[in-house]
Formats: structure tokens, C-alpha cells, sequence
């Protein structure tokens, strides 16, 4: 190149030659009195790594400007073939695998399981294994509603709720380890019962989070009650009423927000429900500050359940008897012949289950999960198969959240309250 | 008959002479070629200013990870506990959960990797700046866990891991360990040493040259 | 759940499509022909049964017809549930869907085409929900194995390593 010529670069060269025209689209004509349709169609990737889809759930929302026009999910991505490894292992084998499916709650799901291997089984659980079930779920249920207010709270930009819940929960987890061991995931549940009696000392503690839990969940409706941001976030936004509600399936605080009062507990009691008195919070209107309102009153009812429950805890055995089914006390096993064959067998084999399917339903904090079990008359289950609350309720997601901003299409994933776990099992 | 060969890449050369300096051993076939002679002596000679630099940066480097904020399923929920109030990682330095993996240099896999995510997730780990380091957490992606079947894959299969915490959830108390020895691992060896058991030097990304 | 003669009562309305009735640990299933799945369904909301808990899929290798779908119908304002089961061979696995009627089944089906291989006909958009869009094979079925990774032990560690080699 002579000095005499501006030398332009080849990059400069390059830039002058990119136009957007391939990109625009072109502008939809507006109609009479119609939407403001001036502003084209965008197809948004909420990938599946996002910090306010909870988990990892990928959502294709196609955008008019601000506005959700429709939003397709895009589920799988944790997908981890529960069921079919549940085929494979024997009878007991199957409650640690299951109760990783909805990983915030365990219990409930290892509940569905035992309590439909038990009516295939004919087994009869003892009233202390009951009620000792009945307290470790309710506590899940507090446990996995304060996840959900503290993420909750973080996608809605209150972060320091977020802290609040897992000191709670700290507590609860804690609790857990002294019953099973375990902090999550703990195979406290096994057919015919619970494995283990409750521990010394844990009544104590059991009642002194009880004192704390309904004065901690007071500051959180305190904080978030009177915050005016959270409440136009919540308050009007993504209604949807009971009837669309019904027709996709959705059961659980999201139907109960709505205005019906549907809850197993109530309606098909199961392990001894009909025993406690408590109330089923009721929404009105169905938008979002609903759904969280709902679930914040049900940390009380669930405080309450399980204060009649520790009070009223009868004495008893906690698993069933029969030693075709559950394992025989360690102490007995030195003494007789029957118990160790017992145990022999339930340990190699595992028992044996009439064949026959069974479908069984309980009130998890998201709605109905349920769990169903085909029994081919081996000691391993021929089809394990749960029915999860989250994977319905994601459908509704879409008829919630059309024609709103995305700002609240955020709130309503979270008030959701989808556990990729479960949806994608 | 001369063989002449090309001189590896600036910064490889660099890596070498830190490598050859601390008494290792380059070993394997795709080592590239050893420094000699002048370039060796000018190279040494540079090394000995930076040696305690380096390890000033690397205290520095350690003492404030970035987190990517990931969770997959259940192990996600004891990360959260390990943030929270009792377990605390902001003690460490390592409250800072960034969104982005362009911010962040610590991706910490927690939960189980299935087939449809195993691309996504190596996508995040390229899409992150170096240095960067990998923590599996928990028994899914460490191993199989307790799954093993058709839908999961062990994290070592797609991309390079430095530190496996095991549980099923591992405790809160146990992935600070983890990091803990990760904080450890990079205040003592900033090379890391897994680009030679993964047989992964020269992968780095190197400076383009100007041009 | 309705008792057996509920259950008898109900299998005669429908007639023709049910095929048989079992009245099992006091919990009610229907079988019925898979062509008239979607009739069968539209008389049970007549009858009160207005809620689908779940579709999901079931597996009777190796006994033909080998494919199963199981329908939970459920009466809220009665408490009474019912399941509707049919069954299609694996070389005709086509069933009518039923997500025109009751949207719930949009979800639930493509995961029973996806994990078992059923066609719903009709149904809005069939494609695979859980398992990777061009995956190849329905992993539900008995058949198919699980799959894994191999764990090596110091007993069998000299095979795998050689396989390595």
C-alpha cells in the first residue's frame, strides 16, 4: 500500500458491510382497536441454566416487547430414570430411589410408595407408626414451603428472607438427624412403618421448634406483607381460575388458591390424618399473592398438626409385626431361629408382594402426588410409576402466565413452586 | 536428517519452564517441545522474579472464588445450606454466586448430569474464563450415585474435574471440606497438576497473537 | 372408590367398550377397548368422575397385547376414584388421545410415547419430553436395559482395565 492511500483495515472494511436487514421482521399491521401489535414476535430461550428458573427447567417464551404470548417448557434435563432403576431393585430397595425423585419432599415421597406396596400387601401400620409419619411429614411440608418462600423471595429480589428459611430449616434438618441420621434423603419410611423409634430428647426439641416456628413464619409475613414491591409483584398478576385449574390437572395450594378446597388430608384421610383438627387455607382470587398466602398458612396448620400429633403419640410399636415384612429387632436375632431366618430372607430376597396394581394418592406440598406400583408376584415391582404434582402443574404455566410481563412470569415460576426433580423423574 | 520443529506457543513454554524448575518431569507424547539452552536460561531467570507472585496471586485467587450459581437437583439444596446462616461460605469468601459463568470460575456440579444436560454443562465450563476449577459434588456425578442406569453420566466423562466431594446429599460441613481442600489445592499447586493426569496440557487458552 | 356393584353398574352403561372389571384391594378398574378410550372417558365425566390424576403406561412384556395405559379418574365432590385401563400390542400401538378433552393428558401422554412407544392419535404435539429429541428406543419398556456404567471392583478391575488397552 503506497502512504499516500488511507490505509482502512480489513475489519473496518468487514463492518461496514453488516446490515441487520435479515433480522428484522417484518412489522405485524395493527388492527382496529386492537393490541398494540407494532412490535414483532420473539422467541426467548430461558435456558436451561438460569438463576430464577428453579432448577433446571428450560422455558421458550415467545415475547411481544415485555409481554408473554406463549411459553413452551422444555423439561428433561434431569432426567434420571427413577423408574426404571426401581424395577430393578427389590421391594425396600426401591424407597431410597424414590425418594430422590422430588427432592424437597422426601418423606412424601417415600409415603405414596410404602403406603401403596402396604395396600398391596395388606399390611396394617401400628397407630405410633402412624403419627410418627404424620409428624415427619408435616415437618417436610414446613420444610419444603420455607425453600420455597426463600427462593422465592430471591427471585423477587429479597434476599435476606432467603437466609431466614434456611436457618429455619437448619432447625428441621436437625430434627431429621435425630430421628434417621440423615439430614435428606434418610429411608426413614419402610413398608409396615417407620425403621426406628423416635429418640430421647427428640420430644424436647421437637417443641421447642414448635415455640419458634409460628413467631419466625410472623417476621416473614411481617417482611414480606409490607413490602410494596413484593406486593405489586404479587397482588393481580397471572390470575387463573379454579375451573382451568381443574381441567389441567392442577391440584395442591396452586387449586386451593384458586378458591377450591381440595386436599387429600381432608378428603381421603390416610396414616391416621382424621385424628388432628386443622383448616385448609382458601384463596380468593387465584393470582399470585394468593398462592403465597396460601402456602404460608399452611406452615401454621402443618405446626399444628404435628404439636396434636406429639402430644397425642401413643405408645406401641412403630413398624408392623409381621416379620414377613419388616426386619425383626437386632436384640431378638441372638435369641431366635425364627427372627434370624426372617431377616435372612427379607435382607437376600426381599418379601414377596401379591401381584396387582395399585394406585395410591397423598396431599404433597405441591398437590397430588401419587404413587402407583404393579406387582408381578416377584420380589422386585414390575412397574413403579409417580404420578407428580409439579410435572401436571407445569401445563398451567402457559395459560397463567398470557399476556403478562415478563417481570411476572418470573414471580409466577416461583409461585409455581416446580421441583425439576419430580418433572423429570 | 533435520527435524525441525515448530516452538510450542508462548504461554506452553512458559508452563514448562515453571514445571521444569520445580523438579518435575515432563512426561507423555503430547508434551511440546523442551525449552534449551538460551531460551532456557532467559526463561529460568524470568521464572525466579515471579515465583513469589505467583504465589501471591494464587492466595489471592483462593481466598475468592466466584461460584457458578448451579444446582441440579437434591445436592443443590445443600449447597444452599452451605450458604446459609450456619454453615456459612461467606466466612471463606465465597458468598459471591455469580450468574454468569463469563464471572464465575468455580463451577460446583451439584446434583445428577443426565445425557440431555452433559452438552449444556460443558457449554457453561467452556464458556468460563481460566482459570477455573470443578468440584463434583455428590455421588451422582462423581460416580453414578445411586443410579446407575441409561439416563446419567458421571461428570469425569465430559470435562475435567479437580475435586469430588461424596454424599448422597454430602452434608453442608462436607462440601466445605471440599472446598476447602480445592482453597488449598490452588494456594499450593496454581498449575493443578490435572492437565497432566488428563493428559490436557497445551488446552489452555492461549493469547492470540497479534496480527 | 365405588363398591363392586358400583363397578358392575358402570361397566353395563358402558357396554360394549368395557371388557372387563376388577375389583381389587377395594379400588375399581375398568378395562376397555382402546378404540373407544375417548367415549369412555366423556361418559365417566357424565357420571361424575370430572378430574384425570394421571395417564401413564405400563409394560406387560411379555404377555401380548404388551402395552398398557392406565387412566385415574377422580369424583371430587363424591371422593370416588376409578381406573381405566386398555391395552395395545406393541406392532399397532396406537391409542386415540384424549388432551382435547381433558388438557391434562398433553404432558402425561408424550411422556407414555416417549418412555413406551404408544402413538396417541390426535394429540397436539408428539414428541419426546424426557429423554433427548433424537434419542432412539423407549426406555420404559421391559426390554430395554438399564444401562450404566460399569463398577469396578479389584475383582474384575484386570477385565475392564484390558478392555481399555
Amino acid at each position: 500500500m503506497s502512504p499516500s492511500e488511507p490505509t482502512i483495515s480489513e475489519y473496518r472494511r468487514r463492518e461496514q458491510s453488516i446490515t441487520l436487514s435479515p433480522l428484522e421482521q417484518p412489522v405485524i399491521e395493527p388492527e382496529e382497536g386492537g393490541p398494540d401489535t407494532t412490535q414483532e414476535l420473539l422467541t426467548l430461550n430461558f435456558g436451561p441454566h438460569h438463576p430464577a428458573t428453579h432448577g433446571v427447567l428450560r422455558l421458550l417464551v415467545t415475547l411481544q416487547g415485555e409481554i408473554v404470548r406463549d411459553i413452551k417448557p422444555v423439561i428433561g434435563y434431569v432426567h434420571t430414570g427413577i423408574e426404571k432403576t426401581a424395577e430393578d431393585k427389590a421391594y425396600w430397595k426401591v424407597i431410597p430411589i424414590v425418594e430422590r425423585m422430588d427432592y424437597l419432599s422426601y418423606y412424601f415421597n417415600a409415603m405414596a410408595y410404602c403406603g401403596a406396596v402396604e395396600t398391596l400387601l395388606e399390611a396394617e401400620v401400628p397407630e405410633r407408626g402412624q403419627y410418627l409419619r404424620v409428624i415427619h411429614l408435616e415437618l417436610n411440608r414446613i420444610a419444603s414451603h420455607l425453600i420455597w418462600l426463600g427462593t422465592s423471595a430471591l427471585d423477587l429480589g429479597a434476599v435476606s428472607i432467603f437466609l431466614y428459611c434456611l436457618r429455619e430449616r437448619e432447625l428441621i434438618l436437625d430434627l431429621f438427624e435425630m430421628s434417621s441420621g440423615a439430614r435428606m434423603h434418610t429411608r426413614y419410611f419402610q413398608v409396615g412403618g417407620v425403621i426406628e423409634d423416635i429418640p430421647q430428647g427428640f420430644e424436647r426439641k421437637l417443641r421447642e421448634f414448635l415455640k419458634v416456628m409460628p413467631e419466625r413464619a410472623d417476621e416473614y409475613g411481617a417482611i414480606l406483607n409490607s413490602n410494596q414491591i413484593v406486593l405489586e409483584r404479587l397482588r393481580g398478576t397471572c390470575p387463573l381460575d379454579a375451573e382451568t385449574l381443574l381441567s389441567l390437572g392442577v391440584t395442591g395450594p396452586l387449586l386451593r388458591a384458586a378458591g377450591n378446597p381440595w386436599d387429600l388430608r381432608k378428603a381421603a384421610p390416610y396414616s391416621s390424618y382424621d385424628d388432628f383438627d386443622f383448616k385448609i387455607p382458601v384463596g380468593t382470587v387465584g393470582d399470585n399473592y394468593d398462592r403465597f398466602a396460601v402456602r404460608l398458612a399452611e406452615i401454621y396448620e402443618s405446626v399444628k398438626i404435628i404439636e396434636q400429633a406429639i402430644d397425642g403419640l401413643p405408645e406401641g410399636p412403630h413398624i408392623t409385626e409381621d416379620r414377613k415384612i419388616a426386619l425383626p429387632p437386632r436384640h431378638e436375632l441372638a435369641t431366635s431361629m425364627e427372627a434370624l431366618i426372617h431377616h435372612f430372607k427379607l435382607v437376600t430376597e426381599g418379601f414377596r408382594v401379591p401381584p396387582g396394581e395399585i394406585y395410591n394418592p397423598i396431599e404433597s406440598p405441591r398437590g397430588e402426588l401419587a404413587c402407583f406400583v404393579r406387582s408381578d408376584g416377584s420380589s422386585k415391582p414390575a412397574r413403579v410409576h409417580m404420578r407428580d404434582p409439579s410435572f401436571v402443574n407445569l401445563q398451567a404455566l402457559s395459560h397463567m402466565a398470557e399476556g403478562a410481563y415478563i417481570a411476572d412470569m418470573i414471580a409466577t415460576v416461583a409461585m409455581l413452586d416446580p421441583i425439576l426433580g419430580g418433572i423429570d423423574r | 536428517m533435520e527435524v525441525k520443529r515448530e516452538p510450542a506457543p508462548l504461554r506452553v513454554r512458559e508452563l514448562n519452564a515453571h514445571q521444569l524448575l520445580r523438579g518435575g518431569e515432563l512426561e507423555g507424547p503430547s508434551r511440546p517441545a523442551r525449552l534449551e539452552g538460551e531460551e532456557l536460561e532467559q526463561y529460568v531467570e524470568e521464572r525466579v522474579l515471579f515465583t513469589t507472585l505467583d504465589k501471591t496471586v494464587a492466595w489471592a485467587r483462593s481466598n475468592s472464588f466466584f461460584p457458578l450459581g448451579f444446582g441440579l437437583a437434591c445436592c443443590a439444596m445443600e449447597q444452599f445450606h452451605a450458604a446459609g446462616p450456619r454453615m456459612d461460605i461467606a466466612r471463606f469468601g465465597f458468598e459471591a454466586f455469580r450468574a454468569s459463568p463469563r464471572q464465575a470460575d468455580l463451577i460446583i456440579l451439584a446434583g445428577r448430569v443426565s445425557i440431555k444436560m452433559a452438552p449444556i454443562i460443558r457449554k457453561l465450563y467452556d464458556q468460563m474464563l481460566e482459570p477455573k476449577w470443578a468440584i463434583s459434588m455428590g455421588a451422582c456425578c462423581s460416580s453414578m450415585g445411586v443410579f446407575n442406569n441409561y439416563a446419567l453420566v458421571p461428570a469425569d466423562k465430559f470435562m475435567p474435574v479437580d475435586l469430588h466431594v461424596p454424599g448422597c446429599p454430602p452434608r453442608p460441613e462436607a462440601l466445605m471440606h471440599g472446598i476447602l481442600k480445592l482453597r488449598k489445592l490452588v494456594q499450593d499447586d496454581p498449575e493443578m497438576g490435572w492437565r497432566e493426569r488428563y493428559d490436557a496440557v497445551g488446552t489452555e487458552e492461549a493469547p492470540a497473537d497479534a496480527g | 372408590m365405588p363398591d363392586a356393584t358400583g363397578l358392575e353398574l358402570l361397566a353395563q352403561e358402558l357396554g360394549e367398550a368395557s371388557l372387563e372389571t376388577v375389583y381389587f384391594r377395594e379400588r375399581a378398574t375398568l378395562i376397555v377397548d382402546p378404540a373407544r378410550i375417548r367415549s369412555v372417558l366423556s361418559t365417566l365425566r357424565t357420571k361424575g368422575y370430572a378430574f384425570l390424576a394421571s395417564v401413564h403406561g405400563v409394560d406387560h412384556y411379555p404377555e401380548e397385547p404388551r402395552l398398557g395405559v392406565v387412566y385415574e379418574l377422580l369424583d371430587m365432590s363424591r371422593v370416588d376414584r376409578v381406573t381405566v385401563k386398555l391395552r395395545v400390542p406393541s406392532d399397532a400401538p396406537n391409542v386415540e388421545s384424549v388432551t382435547a378433552d381433558w388438557p391434562t393428558a398433553d404432558h402425561q401422554e408424550r411422556e407414555v410415547y416417549d418412555m413406551f412407544g404408544v402413538i396417541f392419535e390426535g394429540h397436539p404435539d408428539l414428541r419426546r419430553i424426557l429423554m433427548p429429541e433424537d434419542y432412539e428406543g423407549h426406555p420404559q419398556r421391559r426390554d430395554f436395559p438399564v444401562g450404566g456404567e460399569p463398577v469396578i471392583f479389584t475383582r474384575n478391575e484386570a477385565k475392564w482395565l484390558e478392555a481399555r488397552e
